[in-house]
């Protein structure tokens, strides 16, 4: 079985390592790298707790192979804090407004508030819209609305581009 | 939940593509954005010997205006299409279908042409080009030809593509400004594909309907084309509709089939009255999208 090399960069740190074509980004990220926080649940793009974001975009990890990602800007839920590991605002907003319990959906959820206030599309409403990809068995999804209305409340008035 | 073993590719050309999938003898498979694909490889639905990732050829990606028409490259992601201006200039129907195809997070990597030349019966996308009239351009080591979107489809994931054979663009006609849009669906949740649904444009110039298409998805084996409907429609006054009586003989164009979602009976039901409100709608409101 032929191994591929494949060059990307992780939370900022430059990384080349062979894997087979067949590995997913998301297995990659996890057992090649030990970026446990990719959370891999259904592994056929239903669930969504494996959203990472590709060179600013939130995608599923497991619907994408790691040859695919030559080149590429991986950011997970390791990289988001800042370097005095103050909480990104979504993050701050979920745990603000308990949108979590057992928190296996969490980082995807993250995730993907985060690459669209990154996208300046921290509106209410597109992020509300963006959450019918993700699978929340806990909480009802009410703790994450609510978090998302803090979030949108916060980052559309800092004007923050973070 | 893990693929079965492949070999993978990244052409930097359509030459260098279907030259792999030429030599491949049928082993390889095309990925585009994956979000179909990927899922088919690790339930093994699909387990081909090589993957042709065509992710890295320029130009099969972009929206362009060509005579007559609108061209889209079919490695153009579905999010960059959504925000495309020409499409949402010239195509509002498409652009209305496209913001029901997946989720933010696999528009992001889902493409336009991955989505047509799969041919999930139940997706927009292909309903789309077959309601609006589009062209699929199909490039080989054999030359290119260009089969019309209605022409396509065979059956569930199955069309008239060879092995060796990729999609290069599709190409849209022009509908005149102003159009009107038809579109609705039924889905459990958002995001998932349609129990049933319809989409398609409508031109009224001189107060008759002088120009039409539509389609149904999710409601057979392929697409499906109102043909009938469409006949019955074209040089009529809006107004002076039946659309009780064009409802079923809509119904009657179609062919769905029951799944563990939803009976055949259920989407004919569901089906009549989604026509009679989508089009009552789409001439009652004007909506242009």
């Amino acid at each position: 079985m032929s191994e591929y090399r494949v060059e990307m960069k992780v939370n900022g740190r430059r990384v080349a390592e062979a894997v087979e074509a067949r590995t997913s980004l998301g297995d990659f990220l996890r057992l090649k790298l030990g970026y446990t926080g990719v959370h891999m649940g259904c592994e056929h793009g239903v669930c969504g707790a494996c959203t990472i974001m590709v060179d600013g975009r939130a995608v599923r990890s497991c619907l994408m192979l790691a040859v695919q990602a030559e080149g590429s800007e991986v950011l997970t839920v390791e990289g988001l804090a800042d370097a005095q590991d103050a909480l990104h605002p979504a993050q701050d907003a979920m745990r603000k407004a308990h949108g979590l319990q057992c928190g296996f959906c969490t980082p995807g959820v993250v995730m993907t508030l985060a690459s669209l206030c990154a996208d300046r599309r921290c509106d209410e409403q597109s992020m509300v819209a963006a959450m019918s990809g993700h699978i929340c068995r806990c909480t009802g999804y009410q703790g994450i609305r609510r978090a998302i209305t803090m979030l949108a409340a916060e980052v559309g008035s800092a004007g923050s581009d973070t | 939940m893990k693929p079965a073993p492949f070999d993978y590719v990244r052409p930097a050309s359509i030459d260098e593509a279907c030259t792999i999938l030429s030599e491949a003898g049928g082993g390889a498979t095309v990925i585009a954005g994956g979000q179909t694909l990927v899922p088919l490889l690790n339930l093994r639905m699909s387990q081909p010997f090589v993957l042709v990732d065509i992710g890295a050829i320029p130009e099969l990606r972009g929206v362009d205006r060509v005579v007559g028409g609108i061209r889209v490259g079919p490695m153009t992601r579905q999010a960059d299409a959504l925000e495309d201006q020409l499409l949402a200039q010239h195509l509002p129907a498409f652009v209305r279908a496209l913001s029901h195809v997946g989720h933010h997070q696999t528009r992001n990597r889902g493409t336009i042409g991955g989505s047509v030349a799969l041919g999930e019966p139940a997706a927009e996308m292909p309903a789309t080009a077959v309601a609006l009239g589009a062209e699929i351009e199909i490039a080989s080591i054999r030359g290119t030809r260009r089969v019309p979107a209605e022409a396509f489809y065979l059956g569930p994931y199955m069309t008239v593509l060879e092995p060796d054979e990729l999609v290069t663009g599709i190409i849209y006609p022009d509908w005149p400004q102003g159009h009107l849009v038809v579109f609705q669906e039924l889905a459990q949740r958002p995001g998932d594909f349609a129990l049933v649904g319809m989409v398609g444009a409508l031109v009224i110039e001189g107060g008759l309907i002088q120009r039409v298409g539509l389609s149904w998805f999710g409601m057979g084996p392929t697409p499906m084309k109102m043909r009938r409907v469409e006949a019955e429609l074209q040089g009529k006054a809006p107004d002076a509709l039946d659309l009780k009586s064009l409802s079923r003989l809509a119904v009657s164009d179609a062919a769905p089939f029951d799944d563990h979602h939803a009976s055949a009976e259920y989407r004919r039901t569901v089906g009549g009255r989604m026509f009679t409100r989508s089009i009552g709608d789409a001439l009652a409101l004007g909506e242009v999208a």
